[in-house]
């Protein structure tokens, strides 16, 4: 029953992309704000030099193209893929980390393909990706959080521009970086319990140090966009709950080896992926029952990777994994248009 | 039984013949254009990369190592291969007309397919000793080709109606998404210890 009275004429404003974009971006701030409270500033350095090198990139395609630039510029896609590419890799990445992720991100994961709307894979994980595989001794290279025992403040705003853009010698950062909450577990788990329960990073937090407040800070930041029907709540849930699930199944089965559900959930990239990355509205599924088996899909693939694959953390490669398979789920989800009968799908029967 | 289990997730989506190690590049740039064609193809791959796979395999065992002729391996493996994707041939075009019109040339190119070949190569050279286990690996070779190549398709034709810059239209772009698609089967890489 509804109890507010509504009087015609009832008129809905269609949402231009930008303005979706924009709401997305907004929702990305509580996550923003508390990677930079925990990590120091150079994630918040990474977000704006990453939106001008996308915008310019954007532009120079386009201008290639001879297309209207201002128009695709305005939409914001581009600025969203940097933000969402500088939020997902470490804060005191070398500034050419974000040029060479973007720059493929934008040029071919993306306009190679006729720009927004076109984009098979979401253009922010396959820049992500590219870099995790050709330099993966950068991009594991997190500081830990200064909530850790034993380590200092983080980096000042000074001191993150210069391990950002000076010439600072690297190694000096060797001294204040550690393995992330899930590579540690990676490492440690099954094999040397006491070091697991022993490492810094881990002490007194459920999913990591720091880690459970990002991904809090990022559902809080999802949560908003579901309120604003920016997205729908199945991707996110889907994904969650498949993820959740199968971490319990196997923590029951043997919790030594295997880190407990909360811990999957909360760690790494797990919100940040399921409200923000999955949910792309081009390169996602869009029925409501395909948005749920992708994504399940998704969860399971984290899972799989993350307890046996090579690499600590799996949202990128899992979402790109679905987002090969979203047209083929798309087909077989095809909703039946009212009126007409189901469509065919399959081989045509002669 | 988890050895079993090893072999299919190694060959499905560790090794996956296609994007891992780039057997059977022809039919998965040319037949997947469409959806339906790709799944007629993936069907008929298939039927003939496990069944090749087997016979291979029983070629290998009861007739080139009791002869001690194991070098003549390839030459005869090609024989195994034309008759079966010949076998192939006759019952799709028994059962599906249809099918076999559609799939044309590429059916009995199946015969000349690396893949194929590789998958029955491989089987020998990684010294498998049963029958299961060469079935299994034919098998897995085939569903990751099948599941590639499928997908693959899929995205070609939304890629089709895409505003694709001049130059990369056609087989170009659908290279660059081959590639991307490798990229992210790279997320599977040491799942399996082999």
């Amino acid at each position: 029953m509804s109890v507010l009275h509504v009087t015609s004429p009832h008129v809905r404003k269609p949402m231009t992309t930008n303005a979706v974009m924009r709401h997305v971006i907004y929702g990305t701030i509580p996550g923003l704000a508390v990677l930079t409270l925990l990590f120091g500033w150079g994630t918040l350095i990474n977000v704006v030099f990453g939106s001008l090198v996308a915008v310019a990139a954007e532009a120079l395609v386009l201008r290639l193209r001879n297309r209207p630039i201002l128009f695709s510029i305005k939409d914001g896609s581009a600025i969203l893929t940097a933000v969402l590419l500088a939020l997902a890799i470490p804060p005191t990445s070398p500034w050419w980390i974000t040029v060479v992720g973007i720059l493929f991100a934008i040029v071919i994961a993306k306009q190679l393909y006729g720009g927004l709307g076109s984009n098979p894979f979401n253009p922010a994980m396959i820049g992500y990706v590219l870099l995790l595989i050709s330099f993966p001794l950068e991009m594991t290279t997190w500081i830990p959080a200064n909530l850790t025992e034993g380590v200092a403040a983080s980096p000042s705003f000074s001191q993150s521009l210069a391990l950002i853009f000076g010439s600072v010698d690297r190694t000096v950062i060797d001294g204040i970086t550690m393995a992330t909450p899930l590579d540690t577990f990676k490492t440690y788990a099954g094999n040397d319990l006491d070091m697991l329960r022993s490492a810094s990073v881990l002490q007194g937090s459920i999913a990591g140090v720091g880690w459970e407040w990002v991904n809090i800070a990022f559902l809080v930041g999802g949560l908003y966009l579901v309120a604003r029907k920016i997205i729908t709540w199945h991707i996110p849930v889907a994904m969650v709950t498949s993820l959740f699930l199968l971490a319990g199944l196997f923590y029951i089965i043997d919790p030594d080896s295997y880190a407990d559900p909360i811990f999957h959930v909360l760690g790494g990239g797990t919100m940040l992926g399921a409200f923000f990355i999955a949910t792309d509205p081009v390169t996602a599924a869009t029925s409501n029952k395909g948005k749920l088996i992708y994504g399940a899909l998704i969860g399971l693939l984290i899972y799989v990777i993350r307890a046996w694959g090579g690499y600590p953390d799996a949202v990128a490669f899992a979402v790109l994994l679905l987002n090969l398979c979203a047209p083929t789920i798309e087909y077989y989800t095809q909703p039946r248009a009212y009126g007409h009968k189901k469509a065919n799908s399959g081989i045509a029967k002669s | 039984m988890s050895e079993f289990l090893i072999i299919l997730v190694s060959t499905i989506l560790v090794n996956n013949f296609v994007l891992v190690q780039f057997l059977g590049l022809c039919p998965f740039m040319g037949v997947s254009n469409k959806l339906e064609t790709a799944m007629g193809m993936s069907l008929a791959t298939t039927f003939v990369l496990t069944l090749s796979s087997v016979l291979s395999y029983l070629t290998y065992a009861y007739i080139l190592e009791p002869l001690g002729v194991e070098y003549l391996r390839t030459i005869s493996f090609i024989l195994v291969i034309a008759v079966t994707v010949q076998f192939t041939e006759m019952v799709v075009k028994k059962t599906s007309p249809l099918l076999y019109r559609v799939l044309g040339v590429f059916l009995p190119l199946i015969t000349s397919n690396c893949a194929v070949l590789g998958v029955a190569l491989l089987t020998v050279k990684k010294g498998t000793d049963s029958f299961i286990e060469a079935l299994l690996y034919g098998f897995g070779a085939a569903v990751g080709f099948s599941l590639v190549l499928i997908l693959f398709a899929a995205m070609r034709e939304r890629i089709a109606v895409a505003d694709v810059p001049e130059p990369f239209k056609g087989p170009s772009i659908g290279m660059i998404t081959a590639g991307l698609m490798s990229l992210a089967f790279m997320g599977f890489s040491g799942l399996i210890k082999l």
